[in-house]
Parts: structure tokens; C-alpha cells; sequence
């Protein structure tokens, strides 16, 4: 089957749209976890990433992915999953990251690669009021890739999207 | 149903024993799911869980691939015989109570931390892709556990009293991570895994600096369990299996 460039182009912006089902103001392409959309010999592959290795969204979003393609007009193609590079918050992008804080998560802080010391503090605004002032709960969230703080200027508590 | 019995290949054996310890504990951490003692907890031990559930699942599907006798994730985490789980004694052992479970926590992540590490340099790119997630989300694991086994050292008598009956308990299992036989040999050789002896004097590096913040002692006794790379389990792993494997065993094939 020929696949036009238009034809990729158009895959990867269907597919790119489909919403994270945990944080549904995030799509998998401002995540990163939509990693690339080819020509194989067998028709058009879609490749995704997991987060995180046991991210339970994998399923649902390889689903919605096919249904959106499906709902398209397209037919013939596989979403698969790849492990290799492994996920990280450096591919979510800026849109992304902004959008992230309006919903009232925190985005990453840094750069991912980095060793954190074992006891080492991050230093990560309120998304609310914006202080520094803030402190962390709990390392883990209401999902993988978040981690529980509060902010002690303005008293919110608030998920932190994890720099990973 | 029957039960499977995997192929001995060395690498297929290799990939089952790494993917079985993460099921296992991953396993034991999800029995605290509605039992833990706040809220926080309940997340971090459910999520803790659920990453080592993940790092079993790419496992035993690399493990499935390499074999090439059809058989499924879910046929090897379900469907063996308890003599054909391959994990360490350490991670099969029963919860105890929150000090017990961070100290095993602690244990093995210290060492899982740096082993996946060192394993991203693995010849075969599919164990060293599945070794860089690994990483990353038991840094998460060490840093938890690190700060609980301070927490609790340093602390109420009682507290100190239990992480230091659990550091008795959970020491004697921990030189069973750095073993390594014939079958480990032969894949060490290809370059596809690295000898777990490596990792031991990081390993008791992490452990030393974290017991002195916590103001613990680190034992000295080298005596040291052994059998669950052969499949010689502790009398608590048929209890633990019978509720792992109860729904394929109850209702066979069974699907979400």
C-alpha cells in the first residue's frame, strides 16, 4: 500500500489528538507517548510508549487510537508498543506542560537523566499561586506519574507530574 | 488446566527468574492495597506494585518470544507449578507489618536500582529497553523505602523496635540477590546479563549510608538463604500462589 506523506501527516495528528484517560487534558502527543507513525510492509504502524512499565492506560489508549483511525475512514493499520528509548517527561512539550498547570498539576521541574541524591528536595511551584513554598506529601500520586505535594503559601494540595 | 512447563533454555530460565521476583513482590505489595496504615501509603504501595507488575508483564513476554512455545505473560505467571518459580526467597516473604514491608522494599530496590542500571548495557536490546524502564521506576522505590527506613529508625522506641526486628528477619535473604549459578553464567558470557555480584558493594554502600542516617546497625552475619533460583520455595510461597493463580485455576482461560 503507498502511503503518501499527507496520508503519515494525517495518522499521526488523528492519533496524536487521542486524550491520556488519566489526565484527559493531555493528549499522547503532548505526553510523547505517540513515539511514530510509518509505512511497514503490512500497512501503517502506529507506535506508542509506556509512561511508566505498568501504566494500566496502555490498553485504552491503543484502543481509542484504533477507533479514532477507524472513525477516519482508515483501515490496514497496527498500534504497537515499544519500549526503547524509555519514556520521559523531556518529550512532553510546552503546550503541553502549560496546559498541564492549568488543570492544576505541576509540571516536571528539569531535566529527566539526572540522579536525583537519594535524599535530594525539589524545588516545585504551586500551580495554583505559584510559590515555591511548597512541600512534598507522598512520592506517589493518584497515578504512576504524579507524587503528592501542598502548597504552604496558599494551603492547596496539589499533584506533582513527576520529572521521570 | 493444565500447568506449563517452561523451556530450560538459559535465556528464557534468566528472564523468568528477574520477572518472577518483581511479580512476586509486586504481588505481596498489592495485599496492602485496602490494609495500609494512611492513605499515601495505600497509593505508593499500590503503585510500587503495579511497576513491578509492569516489569514482569514485558519480561515474561520477552521470555515467551524467546521460547517460542506460544506461550503467553499470563501462562507463566498463572499456569506453573510452585517449583517452577524461579524468584528470590526475600520477595516471596509475608508482609509482616509496615516496617517489615519497607525494609524488604529497601532491600531490594537498593539492589534492583543499580542492576537495572548496569543491565541497560545488555547486548540484547530488548532486555537492556526493558532494563531502562526498570531503572527509573526503582529509583522511585529506593527513595521511598530509603526515607521510611530513616523515618522509622529514628524515631519512637517502638518504631525502632520493629525496623530493627525486621532488618533480623529480612538480612539473612538478601545474599540470594547476588547468586548466580551455572544457567546465569552462560547468559553473563553472551553479554546479554551481568554478573549480580557486581552490584553487591553499591548495594551495601546504599544500605550502610541510609542505616547511618537512620542511626541502624548493619548486621554482620553472613549466613544466607538459598533455593528460590532453583525453585526451592519457603513454605509461604503455596499460600501466596494459591491466591496469585486462584481465578485461572477457579475459572481456566478466564479474560478481562
Amino acid at each position: 500500500m503507498a502511503a503518501p506523506d499527507a496520508m503519515l501527516a494525517d495518522i499521526r495528528r488523528i492519533a496524536g489528538d487521542v486524550a491520556d484517560p488519566e489526565i484527559p487534558v493531555l493528549t499522547i502527543a503532548d505526553l510523547g507517548v505517540l513515539r511514530d507513525v510509518r509505512a511497514g510492509d503490512e500497512g501503517i504502524i502506529v507506535e506508542i510508549t509506556p509512561t511508566y512499565s505498568g501504566c494500566p492506560a496502555m490498553n485504552m489508549i491503543k484502543l481509542e487510537i484504533e477507533l479514532a483511525l477507524e472513525r477516519a475512514g482508515y483501515s490496514g493499520f497496527a498500534v504497537r508498543e515499544v519500549l526503547s528509548p524509555a519514556w520521559t517527561t523531556d518529550w512532553m512539550t510546552e503546550a503541553g506542560r502549560e496546559r498541564l498547570r492549568a488543570y492544576g498539576i505541576a509540571p516536571p521541574v528539569g531535566k529527566a537523566g539526572g540522579r536525583g541524591a537519594l535524599f535530594g528536595a525539589d524545588i516545585v511551584a504551586c500551580p495554583q499561586c505559584r510559590s515555591t513554598d511548597t512541600e512534598r506529601l507522598a512520592e506517589f500520586g493518584s497515578t504512576s506519574c504524579k507524587a503528592l505535594w501542598r502548597c504552604k503559601a496558599c494551603r492547596e494540595p496539589f499533584d506533582y507530574f513527576k520529572c521521570h | 488446566m493444565t500447568s506449563i512447563s517452561p523451556s530450560n533454555a538459559p535465556l528464557v530460565q534468566f528472564l523468568l527468574r528477574r520477572a518472577d521476583d518483581a511479580l512476586i513482590l509486586g504481588h505481596r505489595l498489592s495485599e496492602w492495597v485496602g490494609h495500609a496504615p494512611m492513605l499515601e501509603e495505600e497509593m505508593a504501595l499500590g503503585n510500587m506494585g503495579l511497576d513491578l507488575i509492569g516489569q514482569a508483564r514485558s519480561l515474561y513476554q520477552y521470555a515467551g518470544e524467546v521460547e517460542g512455545a506460544g506461550h503467553s505473560e499470563d501462562d507463566f505467571a498463572y499456569l506453573r507449578r510452585e517449583s517452577a518459580y524461579r524468584n528470590v526467597l526475600l520477595v516471596e516473604q509475608p508482609n509482616g507489618d509496615f516496617a517489615e514491608t519497607m525494609i524488604r522494599q529497601f532491600f531490594y530496590a537498593a539492589f534492583a536500582d543499580p542492576y537495572w542500571r548496569a543491565m541497560k548495557a545488555s547486548s540484547d536490546p530488548t532486555i537492556a529497553a526493558i532494563a531502562a524502564k526498570s531503572e527509573k521506576e526503582m529509583t522511585y522505590h529506593l527513595r521511598h523505602s530509603a526515607e521510611w527506613v530513616v523515618r522509622l529508625g529514628d524515631s519512637t522506641a517502638e518504631a525502632r523496635r520493629r525496623i530493627e526486628a525486621a532488618i533480623s528477619r529480612f538480612w539473612p535473604f538478601t545474599g540470594e540477590l547476588f547468586s548466580s549459578d551455572e544457567l546465569d553464567a552462560s547468559v553473563i558470557a553472551t553479554g546479554a546479563a551481568i554478573d549480580p555480584d557486581t552490584i553487591r558493594a553499591e548495594w551495601l554502600a546504599t544500605v550502610q549510608s541510609v542505616f547511618v542516617r537512620a542511626k541502624l546497625t548493619v548486621p554482620t552475619s553472613t549466613w544466607m538463604h538459598r533455593g528460590g533460583r532453583s525453585g526451592q520455595h519457603s513454605e509461604h510461597f503455596g499460600h501466596l500462589l494459591s491466591e496469585l493463580q486462584y481465578m485461572q485455576r477457579a475459572v481456566p482461560g478466564a479474560v478481562w
